[in-house]
């Protein structure tokens, strides 16, 4: 084993505005850090040159695709997967070798991994008892965590008898009477209809707001990542792709794969190119033009071919503004969802739902710039 | 435990490793050094007492030279050929009997399978019993009035096998047919549906549609089988001991006179030898379809 | 024909079985031509399978001169135990005369430990392979399932040569360490496949509990796993009773098993045949496996079925 020297090159820029919670004097102290973070078997490399920083109290989200290595990176936090390189601090504490139990986490999986012959009570205790903690004090605990999660009434049940929803928050609590300062939770919603998802991922997040401790969530659903995070990064690819609060993410995406990932209709790409007339920028695509400015960023030189992203909701459909031709008009309940040409390529945008559009007809749209994108076409960056 | 550096290899799952000894040392020092040893020692000219002073591959010129080893391996063969025939033709067709959505399924299966938990030992006597030529069949049968009916094969050289594997048979084809009822029920039955939608009569499905997609099902039955034909000795001690004269010798049976009783132990470890060899010939082909291709952590 | 022992080297797609709805075309409420020859077909076979149980009963019912009047299949006209008396207390194997008793309890005392210890080295094998994965268990244990298909011939000396090392050749612990020993391979496979099937996360959550390996195996694990310890149970009684071979290689006359002790009574040439004992004897040795088997049910099916060789 090498020693793996900390140089944090490549550490990501803290993020702008993070939330500081917690006695004043550990403001900046990081909780959990991950450094130079390799995971291989044999020659295939999950994880590569991972570094992370995560703030005390902070919520942070790992979003991604399935196999994007999300999961992976918890359980190496957890001390569940042995890592290759590099090194893993929890509260200024070096866990690299460390037995997942005496690294300070409690962890929620999506399976709730409840185990099946104790009862919901056993379930709380299991730990305890293998900490060696006194009777009176699990039973402390306990009582502490099944009042916070409302879960009283289960505690002498099996998991057996219990619903999705009761089973995820017992395994929470199994997490929380831990009484640790690190929360793992890998998809705990997954398994979950969407009413139950939803109500749960409120009661998370009024439980990070009670408790205010770190909180690492892994899920593949960008909703639970928007609503829940201090921080979220999108991961492909074993890659931290980009790691900002959710605004920034949304409305400045680090690149084209974290821009299409994120938002729901998906981001609208054109390609076209720059051009200039009379000292304002234009983004050009057959025949149509933008104009750029308020755009957030820098507007590369005239005649550079670029990728224009854009979000149905930033693109206002009237009479007046670039012409475009409707395609499809799907109502949504709340709106309607168009899909236009413009341009000669194809584009969603949002409109009210009680302005009805017919095929084919003739419309004006406006586009909101200051929260649109640039993305070069090879690096697939955003400029 | 150092906090700044990994623990050492030998330390990591230790608990796993000091459990698994058990485990470790049977693999090792049972099966595979076992094994070795016997081959190794085939080579030599042991007597009472194994010794190494080889003698290259005497024992086997010696041992194919022998007409009771002979005797032994046809035996093996016709036993063999026939049980896989019979057993696997009556335990197919039983299966797909029963699985035509009968009544009492239970009760049928659970009368084919009762032989296969007896001991050979058992069956090869009762069969003996009912192949007794002056109470068994052959007496009742001639009570009938057939009074020139001859089936003695227990006591007939050229018979003798046909006897072993009748009671085989009734001993071993209930697995059979449990095998081969649970891949008959691994088939997706919209292939059923769709058959029926096309208007395949049912028989045709069977040969046509079930058979090949049971494949696998029947190679891994076959190998399974085929370890457990090479292993044949427990009946043939009940029901004959590898009489009359050798002629129900088989090779298991070979290797246990030479070994325990003769006290030629190199012509054991020979003729045990060849009886790995021809389960290698079957199994390893089939390792390596089975397992070669896709890599399993 | 596959040995007991065989049992649970098998199949892919197996463990459907008894859970799943019998397919093929739908039958017929009425009294159809084919359910007469179905039915039909399925009788006639079920009597055949059938057939060497209700003879080895009826003759062990019967005394030696109705016997000798001829007729396996007729029922007894008169019904006596003492063969069944004799053959437990009386037979002669040639070199004692005091009946099967003596081979029972010897397998008893064979199979007792034997199942005991196989069960608990096998399901702590299984486990380590499904969830602990330490370097080089996989070549290990693709050495035990190679084990599993080696001709027992092959290995029958070197242990005679290891036992006689540690002076337990020719005794019980000796015997029950053989089975121990050949149990190994099907037994591991049975549970590791079954343990594996345990979800993983399960496994994790413990951990971050922090449960050890023995904590988690013992706490966790177990009592999880109840059916299949009984189907491992099942599946070593009636392979352990059963066995012959080891029996006879590995011990000595007072310490022979009930098979053993069986086929010498049966098969000895000395003094006149008394079938009706021999019938006693037979199927008294038979009696232990064929109760298992006929309480056990499905879960004997599921014996066969779950050591499926996909791993």
């Amino acid at each position: 084993m090498i020693a793996q020297q900390s140089i944090d090159a490549r550490r990501v820029p803290e993020a702008e505005e993070r939330r500081v919670i917690g006695m004043p004097g550990a403001a900046r102290a990081s909780s959990v850090s991950v450094r130079d973070l390799r995971l291989a078997y044999g020659a295939l490399t999950v994880l590569d040159r991972l570094s992370l920083d995560i703030a005390e109290g902070e919520f942070i989200v790992l979003l991604g695709p399935s196999g994007c290595g999300k999961s992976t990176l918890l359980n190496c936090v957890a001390g569940l997967l042995e890592i290759t390189d590099g090194q893993i601090w929890i509260k200024g504490r070096n866990v690299t070798w460390e037995e997942p139990k005496d690294r300070g986490i409690g962890m929620v999986f999506q399976s709730y991994a409840l185990y099946p012959q104790m009862t919901v009570r056993g379930n709380l205790a299991f730990g305890l008892r293998n900490a060696g903690l006194p009777k009176a004090e699990i039973e402390t605990r306990i009582a502490r965590a099944a009042e916070i999660l409302q879960i009283e009434p289960l505690l002498e049940r099996k998991p057996a008898a219990l619903s999705g929803g009761q089973r995820q928050r017992v395994a929470i609590g199994r997490a929380l009477v831990r009484d640790v300062d690190v929360f793992l939770f890998d998809e705990p919603l997954s398994n979950l209809d969407a009413k139950l998802r939803s109500e749960l991922r409120v009661e998370i997040k009024r439980l990070h707001q009670q408790l205010r401790n770190t909180m690492i969530y892994v899920t593949h659903d960008q909703i639970e990542a928007l609503t829940l995070a201090d921080r979220i990064a999108v991961m492909r690819g074993g890659i931290i792709q980009q790691l900002a609060d959710p605004k920034t993410i949304y409305n400045r995406p680090a690149n084209l794969f974290v821009a299409g990932f994120i938002g729901s209709p998906a981001m609208t790409f054109l390609k076209g190119r720059i051009a200039e007339r009379g000292g304002a920028s234009f983004f050009e695509a057959g025949g149509a033009a933008i104009a750029l400015d308020g755009y957030q960023g820098e507007v590369p030189p005239a005649g550079r071919e670029v990728i224009l992203g854009v979000r149905p909701e930033h693109v206002s459909v009237g009479a007046e503004g670039a012409p475009a031709t409707v395609d499809i008009d799907e109502p949504m309940g709340s709106d309607s969802l168009l899909w236009l040409t413009f341009g000669g390529q194809s584009l969603s945008a949002r409109a009210p739902a009680e302005h009805g559009f017919g095929r084919g007809e003739k419309v004006g749209l406006g586009f909101d710039i200051s929260k649109a994108s640039l993305f070069d076409p090879r690096s697939e960056q955003r400029l | 435990m150092s906090a700044d550096g990994p623990p050492g290899r030998l330390f990591k799952n230790i608990s796993a490793k000091i459990a698994s000894i058990p485990m470790i040392l049977t693999a090792v020092v049972v099966f595979l050094g076992g094994t070795l040893w016997t081959v190794i020692y085939s080579f030599t000219d042991s007597k009472l007492l194994p010794r190494l002073n080889f003698v290259g591959l005497a024992q086997y010129e010696r041992l194919w030279s022998t007409p009771r080893w002979i005797v032994s391996i046809e035996n093996l063969a016709i036993y063999g050929i026939l049980s896989l025939i019979f057993s696997f033709v009556i335990g197919f067709l039983l299966a797909a009997l029963l699985d035509q959505q009968i009544r009492f399924e239970n009760t049928f299966r659970t009368i084919f399978l009762y032989p296969f938990a007896l001991s050979f030992i058992v069956t090869g006597l009762v069969w003996q019993w009912i192949l007794n030529p002056d109470f068994g069949l052959q007496h009742i049968i001639r009570g009938l009035g057939w009074e020139n009916f001859t089936f003695n094969p227990l006591y007939d050289a050229r018979l003798v096998m046909f006897g072993i594997v009748l009671a085989g048979l009734w001993q071993g084809t209930g697995l059979i047919m449990c095998l081969m009822l649970a891949g008959l029920r691994g088939i997706d039955e919209d292939i059923w549906k769709a058959a029926r939608v096309e208007g395949i009569p049912t028989w045709k499905t069977y040969l046509f549609i079930v058979i090949p997609m049971m494949r696998p099902v029947f190679v891994t039955t076959l190998v399974i089988v085929m370890a457990g034909i090479v292993k044949l000795y427990d009946l043939v001690v009940a029901m004959t001991a590898g009489g009359p004269g050798t002629a129900s010798e088989v090779p298991a049976k070979y290797v246990y006179e030479f070994m325990f009783r003769a006290q030629n132990l190199g012509q054991g470890f020979a003729a045990s030898t060849m009886m790995l060899l021809s389960v290698a010939v079957v199994v390893i082909p089939w390792a390596y379809l089975e397992f070669g291709g896709k890599r399993r952590g | 024909m596959a040995n007991p022992d065989m049992l649970a080297t098998t199949l892919a797609a197996t463990d459907v079985m008894g859970r799943a709805e019998p397919r093929g075309a739908r039958p017929r409420k009425t009294l159809s031509r084919r359910n007469v020859m179905l039915y039909g077909v399925l009788i006639v076979v079920a009597l055949y399978y059938l057939l060497p149980l209700y003879v080895m009963l009826v003759t062990s019912l019967k005394g030696m001169p109705e016997i000798r009047l001829g007729g396996i299949f007729a029922p007894p006209m008169e019904i006596t135990f003492e063969p069944w008396v004799k053959a437990w207390s009386e037979a002669c194997t040639g070199l004692n005369c005091d009946g099967l008793s003596r081979g029972f309890w010897n397998s008893v005392r064979i199979t007792i430990p034997s199942v005991a210890l196989s069960i608990a080295i096998a399901s702590i094998n299984g486990y380590a392979l499904a969830n602990w994965r330490f370097k080089g268990a996989n070549t290990f244990f693709a050495i035990l399932i190679f084990g599993a298909f080696v001709p027992y011939q092959v290995m029958l000396y070197p242990i005679v040569i290891l036992l006689r090392e540690i002076g337990l050749y020719g005794t019980l612990t000796g015997l029950v360490i053989v089975h121990t020993i050949f149990g190994m391979p099907i037994l591991t496979l049975l549970f590791r496949n079954y343990f594996a099937s345990v979800p993983e996360e399960l496994f994790k959550a413990a951990r971050v509990d922090g449960a050890g390996f023995w904590g988690i195996y013992f706490k966790i694990m177990l009592p999880m796993s109840l059916p299949i310890f009984v189907v491992a149970i099942i599946l070593q009684v009636t392979g352990i009773w059963n066995d012959f071979l080891f029996g006879v290689v590995y011990t000595k006359p007072d310490t022979y098993p009930m098979t053993v002790q069986l086929n010498n009574i049966v098969n000895s040439v000395t003094g006149v045949k008394e079938y009706n004992v021999n019938m006693a004897a037979t199927i008294i040795t038979g009696l232990v496996p064929l109760t298992i088997y006929f309480i056990s049910g499905k879960l004997f099916v599921r014996g066969i079925a779950a050591g499926a060789v996909k791993g």
